[in-house]
């Protein structure tokens, strides 16, 4: 089937199937043109199939498209095909779509010469492609060339993308590093017996060099310099090359992708990089300031828009099942167990979390369990994103001019870009949040994670449907914006956050909360409380908002701010927690301010809170 | 139905398996077709490339990367011995002589005059791939490895850690519900593969360690004591390389979990013979698990290994409760209800009814329940 270039035009499509190749699931939907929109009908899932002993990815995306045929009494499969196009209204779908992220997604390591410059840079290029970056070499990156030769003999990526210098700069460096590239003779993680691909994106001065020392040793491309001069970055180039060559290289090689690649009507895409393509979407279309998270069993990515500057990053050991013990690891207990309103010993959570590592498609079956499941998804998220401000940063290294009046103000270059008071959306997707039991839930863990400053909207993936959205989008825009709208996004409501702090029971603010019709609720936020004022989905509501002499809500310490706020499935959600956002120290305290707040925006079921 | 499938651990006396035994780079086959192999034998062979060092010369020598190759000794391609004398300048007053020292014995791999850098190469170290399992070479893949096929019993493990290795099989407790004390532990056992029963504390590991066993079987342990063996806090299951002493194989999961009948049972049933066994764990998407291989000693060749076609589950399947609170419970399917149930989480999910030994029944969802595989 030929291939259209992403965006272009609009096929005919009236049935689509796509799939989402996992780390540990395979999720299918069926999405079909229900009179002039599309809509998005039937949904199955069943374990990935891309490792041993099954080795075939397409094993597991038959067997998910089997639940929807099930399911919806449509004869998809003839065997091991799929029936395409539509033969009549209950056979075959006219085009099948797919992403991926399984066996573990695509690792890629890059070089650069100054580690927080193309370093940077490079990993920007990687990471916005959707690779998971697995080590970021650099000439100063503090390790002794035979360290560095050492590790990239051992680590085996599925790409490397080689940055430095800029153009016309000295080439000794990037010389260097492919010299030691070149002595390590890296193996691919897929197929011994072909060349690794390898991407070369610095200084254009040094491709001859390049070319020269790891033109037999790997397939090398060239790109576009990704930092042509150090005030600004291209990346492009270097990320399309990513693209072309995840598909042409590397899919080729990882288990059942030839069979796949066969079965999809268009170009099979990272995870990562069409759930990028969504959020990237809303952003434009809105013209909001956004953070999105897609959290998954594996990993956990953050995508960022702010000031039109789009921003992804992995943390590729933060997830809730295959990665769930390193969640315990890097935040610690008693982190995790903040969240918790009840005492459990360490021992039995240690091993709890241990067996859903082992297990990792269990669910919680006790209301303590999804407790706890939504205590560690709150770290996850937390985790993810002060891991995404560190790298989501203007550019480092670059010369600022300075005035008199920064004398005081040493702000050093690569200053993060997420600033949470101008942001405007939070987008949620991922097993843990799309599939909370109460939306209240999804909410209330992003809320805590990330502490959203002011007035901040969210939102939740219905049934986690981004990424495939993300690669429809690329064939059929109506098709894609139809769903998202009507079937993926669910918009829960706005936070209103006072920042500040003050003594539990203090007055926090004053607010007045105008409906469209015409009625006024108004009341008082203390310090400590969290309410939730219902708002449906189609409503508008005013806010004014009178803080505390100490409180702000972003025009300044005590000054009145009036907001248009959005409903949603949840509500408006008032927090006076303060902010930063402090737990007691005393656990009996701390379980019984827990109480309250779940108590408050009923986020469990009453009885057993 | 018929792509559906729920994974579950197999545990059989009568299995065909087929182990792939591949170098990590190309090298040579030492057996061929046909041949019996035993666990401990070489395969195949494969020479691993010497470490690279970086020498930068031109600093060294403060001279010019262009002009490195005036004051070079060995060329490419030469033999060098550690400090034998690479490159040396040449001054007109001797005592401003600077000479440069191989700081290794190899051959130097490359010189480079934009850099100044000369890379040496240590002589390659030669790799032996194992059998592993004791069988006959069923299929010889030229320069990469073999096929080895053993008609055997298999148990397979939930979680384990440690590399291939193996052993004579002994049972240390009397019941699968008994905790494997260190005491249960003798000087008999070095180099054994031994079978405990429900548990075993950190002071059992370390007198496993301290006997020299070559493995531990065991219902479950602590995660705590896990980080104390391994000395750190295991974040993602990617397992098979650690070295503890041994390698060990949980078959149940963490906690103090009774090992399964069947299990104990098999295992009992083969005490004194040879396992070749392995911890290697990568939880995810098609998951390798740790696995015991009990062979037969039968040479015959038997068709090849099929992936065993999984079917849904079927009532009257024996099956594992995966998740608290009845984690580690085994019991019989005894109804499928086709439609979504509420949990007391308020999800809506599909469930199914196991009745335990004493005719008490529960409903469990799906995806907490393990079929335990195998006849």
């Amino acid at each position: 089937m030929p291939i259209q270039e992403p965006g272009k035009n609009t096929q005919p499509f009236n049935v689509i199937v796509a799939t989402d190749c996992g780390s540990t699931t395979t999720k299918a939907i069926l999405i079909e043109k229900v009179g002039n929109e599309y809509r998005q009908t039937y949904r199955g899932e069943a374990p990935t199939t891309v490792e041993a002993p099954f080795e075939d990815v397409t094993r597991g995306v038959l067997n998910a498209i089997a639940e929807i045929e099930e399911l919806s009494g449509r004869k998809i499969l003839d065997g091991d095909k799929i029936i395409t196009p539509c033969h009549d209204a209950k056979t075959g779908v006219d085009i099948y779509i797919s992403t991926s992220s399984a066996g573990g997604g695509l690792q890629m390591m890059v070089t650069g010469v100054v580690q927080n410059m193309t370093g940077e840079s490079a990993q920007r290029a990687a990471l916005g492609a959707g690779a998971i970056v697995i080590d970021v070499l650099a000439s100063n990156d503090g390790r002794l060339p035979h360290e560095k030769i050492e590790r990239i003999r051992t680590i085996r990526p599925d790409m490397i993308l080689m940055s430095g210098g800029t153009d016309g700069g000295a080439v000794t460096h990037v010389v260097e590093m492919a010299e030691y590239i070149s002595a390590a003779e890296p193996r691919p993680r897929f197929g011994a017996t072909y060349k690794l691909p390898l991407i070369y994106a610095g200084n254009k001065d040094a491709q001859s060099q390049v070319q020269k020392i790891l033109g037999e040793k790997a397939a090398l491309v060239l790109a576009d310099n990704i930092r042509p001069v150090l005030e600004r970055e291209n990346l492009t180039p270097a990320r399309d090359k990513i693209h072309d060559l995840f598909l042409e290289h590397v899919m080729q090689q990882a288990p059942g992708y030839k069979k796949l690649i066969e079965m999809t009507g268009a170009p099979i895409m990272p995870t990562p990089a069409a759930v990028g393509v969504i959020m990237e979407t809303i952003a434009k279309r809105e013209h909001l300031s956004l953070i999105g998270v897609d959290i998954g069993g594996a990993t956990t990515d953050v995508f960022s828009v702010f000031e039109g500057l789009f921003n992804r990053t992995v943390s590729a050991n933060l997830g809730m099942s295959y990665s769930i013990s390193n969640v315990l690891a890097e935040a610690g207990l008693a982190n995790i167990m903040r969240w918790v309103p009840f005492t459990l010993d360490e021992q039995t959570l240690r091993n709890r979390i241990k067996n859903k590592m082992i297990r990792p498609t269990t669910i919680p079956q006790t209301l303590d369990e999804l407790q706890i499941e939504h205590a560690i998804a709150r770290e996850a998220l937390r985790l993810a994103l002060i891991h995404h401000k560190s790298l989501a940063t203007a550019l480092k290294g670059i010369q600022q001019e300075r005035t008199i009046s920064d004398v005081f103000e040493q702000q050093q270059s690569g200053k993060t870009l997420i600033d949470m008071l101008k942001l405007d959306l939070i987008v949620g997707s991922g097993g843990v949040l799309s599939h909370a039991p109460r939306r209240v839930q999804s909410m209330l863990m992003m809320v805590d994670a990330y502490e959203p400053l002011a007035v901040t909207r969210l939102s939740v993936d219905s049934i986690f449907m981004m990424p495939h959205l993300g690669v429809l989008s690329t064939i059929n825009e109506q098709a894609a914006t139809d769903v998202f709208v009507r079937d993926c996004m669910v918009y829960l409501g706005t936070c209103v956050a006072p920042i500040g702090q003050g003594k539990e029971g203090e007055r926090c603010a004053d607010y007045a909360i105008t409906l469209q019709d015409g009625r006024v609720d108004k009341g008082q936020l203390l310090f400590g409380d969290l309410r939730l004022v219902p708002l449906a989905s189609d409503q508008k509501a005013s806010i004014t908002i009178q803080p505390a002499k100490q409180v702000n809500l972003g025009a300044g310490a005590g000054v009145s701010v009036t907001r248009e706020v959005q409903g949603g499935v949840v509500g408006l959600l008032l927090d006076g927690r303060g902010r930063p956002l402090q737990l007691p120290v005393d656990h009996d305290a701390r379980a019984a301010m827990l109480t309250k707040w779940f108590k408050a925006v009923g986020l469990y079921p009453e009885s057993d809170v | 139905m018929a792509h559906s499938y729920t994974p579950g651990l197999t545990v059989t006396a009568q299995a065909t398996v087929r182990r792939r035994r591949m170098l990590s780079l190309p090298g040579t086959v030492l057996v061929a077709a046909g041949e019996t192999v035993r666990a401990n034998q070489a395969v195949a062979r494969a020479e691993l490339p010497g470490k690279v060092y970086p020498l930068n010369l031109a600093n060294q020598l403060g001279v010019a990367p262009d002009e490195i190759k005036e004051y070079l000794i060995k060329k490419v391609g030469d033999s060098v011995q550690k400090d034998e004398i690479l490159a040396e300048n040449k001054p007109l007053i001797k005592w401003f002589k600077t000479e440069i020292l191989s700081p290794v014995t190899g051959v130097v791999e490359s010189v480079s005059t934009i850099t100044g850098q000369v890379l040496l190469r240590e002589p390659p170290r030669v790799l032996e791939l194992l059998g592993y399992v004791e069988g006959l070479i069923v299929e010889v893949i030229p320069q990469q490895g073999v096929v080895v096929e053993t008609h055997c019993s298999l148990v397979q493990g939930i979680f384990g850690i440690g590399g291939e290795t193996w052993g004579e099989i002994v049972i240390a407790v009397t019941a699968q519900d008994e905790v494997l004390s260190p005491q249960h532990f003798t000087q008999a056992m070095k180099g054994k593969v031994v079978v405990g029963g429900s548990f075993i504390s950190s002071d059992g590991l370390a007198r496993a360690k301290e006997v020299g066993v070559a493995g531990l079987v065991i219902g479950g342990i602590h995660d705590k004591d896990l980080r104390a063996l391994l000395g750190y806090d295991l974040g993602v299951a990617i397992t098979g390389t650690e070295q503890v002493g041994f390698t060990l194989i949980l078959t149940e999961g963490f906690g103090t979990i009774p090992m399964a009948d069947k299990t104990f049972m098999l295992l009992s049933a083969h005490e004194g013979q040879s396992a070749s066994i392995s911890g290697a764990t990568q939880i995810r998407a098609g998951v390798i698990r740790p696995e015991i291989i009990i062979p037969k000693h039968s040479t015959a060749i038997h068709s090849p290994a099929a992936v065993p076609q999984r079917e849904g589950i079927r009532i009257g399947d024996q099956v594992r409760i995966i998740r608290d609170p009845l984690f580690g419970k085994i019991g019989e399917v005894a109804s499928l209800p086709s439609d979504l149930q509420k949990i007391p989480t308020e999800s809506d999910v599909r469930v199914l009814e196991v009745c335990f030994a004493d005719g008490s029944q529960v409903m469990i969802p799906r995806t907490n329940i393990e079929l335990i595989e195998g006849s």
